[in-house]
């Protein structure tokens, strides 16, 4: 058994400073980066795109602000001001502009951006119309499937806006064999090239633009060698001054000829990850297997007695902070769906080698500690677990669930690696995999995945099937039948089984376009020349490139169309207690609730532009009395709602996915088929196939909010399930019977990820035993073939908001010794009693 | 021969992911019936043998259920995969769940034949007899020891504490993996000297065995309410973290293993 030095170490003092630096002001936008792409651009118009991209590239890297930050040891930064963000352009710049005046004050991720900025921006936009992928992608789309996205059927918004992202290039060779050692590597197959060949052209103008941007990124490095050289010139503090002459000498070599020691590691890998980050907007690039490549130079390190552990520790603490260094300026409504200013770079610990032996290492735990240490939201730290995980490892990650941060997330090497197989990875590659952004599981640095390509909200068809097809007043589905007239179960999902079908179809058109718009505008060659084949191809990850690729659009709301499906099947269908005429009036009129006040401002939004549309006058007093009307529902009788509140109390009867309940559980097996299976059927432009995830991000708060009402008793514009997990409130008997319902969903064929959220007490977690018992607990999921788990434990904030809003927080389990309840049914005195408690029983 | 699946007996709870209450991931069996009405008592509901309504939770419950071996097997059996990776396994408890003797004992012979690590809590209070039997269906044993003062036992509990007190030798004696649990109560047990004398007689049993001290808690206040019952400690504040650490060094010093918390 291996042997593990897995003592705490303290957090140094650079650490928090550098923390309370990078979170002292609002993340600010700048417009270097746009102004330096648009220079080069206007300069290579006769060029072919791939090489217009390197060439911009390099115009950055040679000419863009440089800065290290106060007492920083590991340095490169995007932007002057700390958790900046840079401008992009070339995939979109409509929606920064119209929201110039109001990105600052948003609610969800705002940005401060100067008026110099707004200015500089100003005057390269016009250079940008038409020549965007996302104009192009809108140019190629088919007119239904831009219908079904104006309609929120699903939503490609994020690769329609930026870049891709998603990858995981090769850190482990670029550290070793530096830019210099890439670019020898693709000289050489530049030479085996014959100008005759068919494909000379293509690939001659790609490896030379590969060659052009390891230039670019080695001028960059130099750059910082040569300002940290300055700095350490003028620097009277003898310390500093030393460090500074070190980062100097690692800047100098590391990047160009590759790293010989952990230092130099570092300091390479940091300048891989941040200049990706400034050759395209992509979000979720992700360091990956960190421990696993890392590991070497710190072993060499330690041996030779040139490194410490705790200056390892230091320097890892400072990549953690570097990566929330890093930021992104979202559109408004894609900032809600993945809000938190979250890159999500995904970067992973432990798992297995390639030969199927355990991988732990003592760099494993110092990723773990670093976590510990800097309680930031970057790195997304993911873990591996296998059957031959050591305990201890297990452990010292329940620890740091227990901090409350949300991390790391857990996941299970023994589907996901059949998982990948299935999708034509070998044993090997599939062994050695790492999670991209929030779950998705692929092989590095030899994938496109694509892995984020759309929300597909599965409550929506449902919704057109009551409608035929209409919504808003537009045929926006197929037209499925009058669903009064269904007289069985199997005509009502036959019909919810074609509109997803149609749905999906589009979506697959959706995503085909922005894929061809990416290819003819965006090729990106710096992160290209990082994964395999793309040099041997002799072409650009755009352009099909990677060994593997895939598209995965995720759908989510799982919970809420099982449940619904279910009610409908027993309540209409085997026990008639209503017609399906009876529960269709009931969702078009919301159970006979009033609607949300932000769904009604909408509402009266569209109404008012239909009634000037019209001629009509639109009065104060008009709007006013179908607010009130709205808010109240008062357009529904007394005796109408006093049939829906029966309704919903049947429906409530109704067993619910989530309760360890094999027949409906089943249920929900069968709902995800119907997107995970239908979705395999198609094919990507790189030449890829189609594979589903199934998880919503956050994405089913605000897409939730354009639902109506589902059958499941779901209120109209409220947010539909998280994740594979059961609907907010519906599981009531505890983790182990929420986790084995939704261990019974198929989470090998969703090889795209699935996401599963569980909230726990942090008494639960008390002590070892607790931390035992919550190991354990995961393995048990693991061995029914869940795919991925993630915990909050809730802190004494949740607690006190459960106390205030306890409809949230229906299955909010508190356990105390020898006594277990559901928070919310508890006195309020008792509560209290609990949330002073919570605080205790914390770090025990 | 009798189908030991169709036993019968009469539970009021069932509660998966216990961690407190014996090793690893535990699902409890409330069995319903006690004979001993402690003051304390955080189960109220579990005292009387008969149904009975309590408002709990929102709701009016009818508490109390008629069910068999095989139904309780069934959700019993949904955890398992936490039992084997947790060294967990099912707990009976109540109540009294040795005065059912006939469907605890085939609900435990049941587990053990799915392959279930068996746990129970108890009083002690059944006939020597009726423990006997059970010893060779169970894995570990809780039993409370709530005072080693007879008169001050029968004020707080309605039952003198000299058989329990024989019992729990005895089972020790007979070689059961054995922890005494007791419940530290504000006003009845919770001076050094009481809690001393409990760790005293753990010292004395047969074998080693552990102590865990459980510190008062109100978490049954709302179901008194619910039965329209007066709740003897209304307004008394849980056991003080402090408070609980010197009882816990008492008992240590004595030359026990001792914990605080199941």
């Amino acid at each position: 058994m291996k042997q593990f030095d897995t003592t705490d170490l303290p957090v140094k003092p650079r650490i928090k400073k550098l923390i309370a630096d990078l979170f002292e002001k609002l993340p600010e936008i700048e417009a270097d980066r746009a102004v330096l792409l648009t220079q080069s651009y206007k300069q290579t118009e006769n060029l072919p795109i791939i090489k217009r991209r390197a060439l911009a590239f390099y115009n950055i890297c040679e000419n863009i602000p440089i800065t290290i930050r106060d007492m920083e040891l590991v340095v490169g930064s995007a932007t002057k001001a700390p958790r900046g963000c840079q401008v992009f352009p070339e995939y979109s710049y409509e929606w920064l502009e119209a929201e110039f005046d109001t990105v600052e004050k948003r609610e969800a991720d705002p940005f401060y951006i100067s008026e110099e900025t707004k200015a500089k921006l100003k005057e390269v936009y016009p250079y940008w119309k038409n020549k965007t992928t996302s104009e192009l992608a809108t140019a190629y789309m088919a007119p239904e499937a831009r219908l079904a996205i104006e309609h929120n059927m699903f939503t490609p918004g994020n690769y329609f806006y930026n870049g891709i992202g998603h990858f995981t290039v090769d850190y482990g060779k670029i550290i070793k064999i530096g830019y210099r050692g890439l670019m020898e590597e693709t000289a050489a197959e530049l030479s085996k090239l014959n100008i005759f060949d068919a494909d000379y052209i293509r690939r001659k103008e790609f490896l030379e633009s590969v060659i052009i941007c390891c230039d670019a990124a080695t001028i960059y490095a130099k750059r910082y060698a040569a300002l940290a050289k300055d700095m350490a010139d003028s620097c009277p503090d003898p310390e500093r001054k030393a460090e500074l002459l070190t980062i100097s000498k690692n800047c100098k070599k590391a990047p160009e000829y590759g790293a010989t020691s952990f230092y130099e590691a570092c300091q390479c890998f940091w300048f891989i990850q941040m200049l990706l980050q400034v050759e395209s907007s992509g979000h979720s690039i992700s360091p990956g297997r960190f421990d696993q490549y890392m590991y070497p130079y710190y072993k060499a390190d330690m041996d030779k007695g040139i490194l410490t552990r705790e200056f390892a520790q230091e320097l890892t603490d400072c990549i953690w902070v570097k990566l929330n260094d890093l930021n992104k300026c979202r559109d408004a409504a894609s900032a809600e769906g993945f809000a938190g200013y979250s890159l999500f770079q995904n970067l992973c610990a432990g798992g297995q080698t390639e030969d199927g032996l355990d991988a732990t290492n003592d760099m494993s735990f110092i990723c773990i500690q670093a976590s510990m240490h800097t309680r930031l939201p970057a790195p997304s730290f993911s873990v591996r677990v296998w059957n031959g995980t050591p305990n201890i490892f297990m452990i010292k990650c329940a620890e740091l669930t227990r901090t409350g941060i949300g991390l790391p997330a857990y996941y299970n090497d023994e589907v996901i690696i059949p998982a990948l197989m299935s999708r034509g990875a070998t044993l090997q590659e599939a062994r050695g995999y790492n999670i991209i952004g929030c779950v998705e599981p692929q092989v590095p640095h030899k994938t496109d995945g694509w892995h984020d390509a759309a929300f597909f909200n599965m409550c929506r068809p449902l919704e057109l099937v009551f409608s035929n097809g209409m919504d808003k007043g537009v045929q926006v589905g197929l037209k499925t039948g009058d669903v009064t007239k269904f007289n069985t179960f199997d005509q009502f999902l036959n019909a919810y089984k074609l509109q997803m079908q149609y749905f999906i179809q589009l979506l697959v058109n959706a995503d085909n376009a922005i894929d061809c718009a990416h290819a003819d505008r965006c090729p990106l060659p710096f992160q290209s020349a990082m994964i395999d084949d793309c040099i041997t191809k002799g072409k650009s990850l755009q352009e099909g490139g990677a060994k593997y690729n895939f598209t995965g659009p995720q759908g989510f709301g799982i919970a809420n169309v099982a449940d619904s499906l279910y009610a409908i099947k027993t309540l209409v269908y085997d026990e008639k207690k209503v017609t399906i005429s009876q529960y269709k009036d009931a969702l078009m009129n919301n159970f006979g609730k009033g609607y949300t006040k932000k769904a009604i401002s909408n509402m009266l939004k569209e109404a008012a532009e239909h009634l000037s549309a019209q001629g009509k006058p639109v009065t104060k007093e008009i709007l006013n009395d179908m607010f009130e009307a709205l808010r109240d529902n008062t357009l529904c009788t007394d005796a109408e709602k006093a049939a829906y509140d029966k309704l919903l109390s049947l429906i409530d009867d109704v067993p619910k996915y989530g309760n360890d309940i094999e027949e409906v559980d089943m249920f929900a097996r069968n709902s995800a088929y119907i997107y995970t299976r239908e979705l395999e059927k198609y094919k990507n432009p790189r030449g890829g196939m189609y594979q589903a995830g199934l998880y919503p991000v956050s994405a089913n708060v605000p897409l939730g909010e354009q639902t109506g009402a589902t059958p499941d008793g779901r209120l109209a514009n409220t947010p539909v399930a998280d994740g594979v997990g059961p609907f907010s409130g519906k599981d009531k008997f505890g983790p182990t019977a929420a986790t084995n319902s939704v261990s019974v969903l198929d989470h090998a064929i969703a090889s795209n990820g699935t996401l599963y959220n569980q909230k726990f007490h942090p008494s639960a977690l008390a002590g070892l035993s607790g931390l035992q018992s919550f190991a354990d607990y995961i393995r048990a999921y693991f061995d029914r073939k869940g795919m991925h788990m993630q915990f909050n434990v809730v802190s004494r904030e949740t607690l006190l908001d459960a106390q205030a809003h306890p409809d949230q927080y229906k299955s909010l389990v508190v356990r105390v010794a020898g006594y277990s309840a559901l928070f919310t049914t508890l006195s309020k005195s008792l509560q209290d009693d609990i949330i002073n408690r919570t605080e205790q029983t914390f770090g025990m | 021969m009798h189908n030991i699946l169709e036993t019968k007996g009469r539970i009021f709870d069932i509660q998966r992911y216990s961690i407190h209450d014996g090793p690893g991931i535990r699902t409890i069996v409330f069995l319903k019936g006690c004979a001993l009405r402690c003051r304390w008592c955080c189960n109220p509901e579990s005292q009387s043998f008969e149904p009975q309504n309590m408002f709990f939770g929102g709701k009016n419950e009818l508490v109390g259920e008629d069910v068999t071996v095989g139904e309780v097997l069934k959700t019993v059996q949904k955890d398992i995969f936490y039992y084997r990776r947790s060294g967990g396994g099912v707990t009976l408890s109540g109540g009294e769940a040795m005065l059912q003797p006939d469907f605890a004992n085939d609900l435990l012979e049941a587990c053990h034949m799915a392959g279930i690590n068996t746990c129970i809590e108890t009083t002690g209070i059944a006939k020597w007899e009726v423990i006997e039997r059970f010893l060779g269906n169970l894995d570990y044993v809780l039993m409370d020891i709530k005072h080693m003062n007879n008169e001050k036992h029968l004020e707080y509990t309605k039952q003198p504490n000299t058989k329990i007190i024989e019992h729990a030798i005895k089972i020790a004696a007979a070689g059961a993996d054995l922890t005494i649990r007791t419940p530290v109560i504000p006003g009845f047990n919770d001076n050094v000297e009481d809690i001393e004398d409990i760790a005293k007689f753990v010292k004395l049993l047969p074998g080693e065995h552990h102590l865990h001290l459980l510190p008062y808690h109100r978490l049954g206040e709302d179901k008194y309410a619910g039965l329209n019952r007066d709740y003897f400690y209304k307004g008394i504040p849980p056991m003080d973290t402090e408070r609980m650490k010197v009882l816990l060094d008492a008992a240590k010093r004595v030359g026990i293993e001792a914990q605080i918390g199941g």
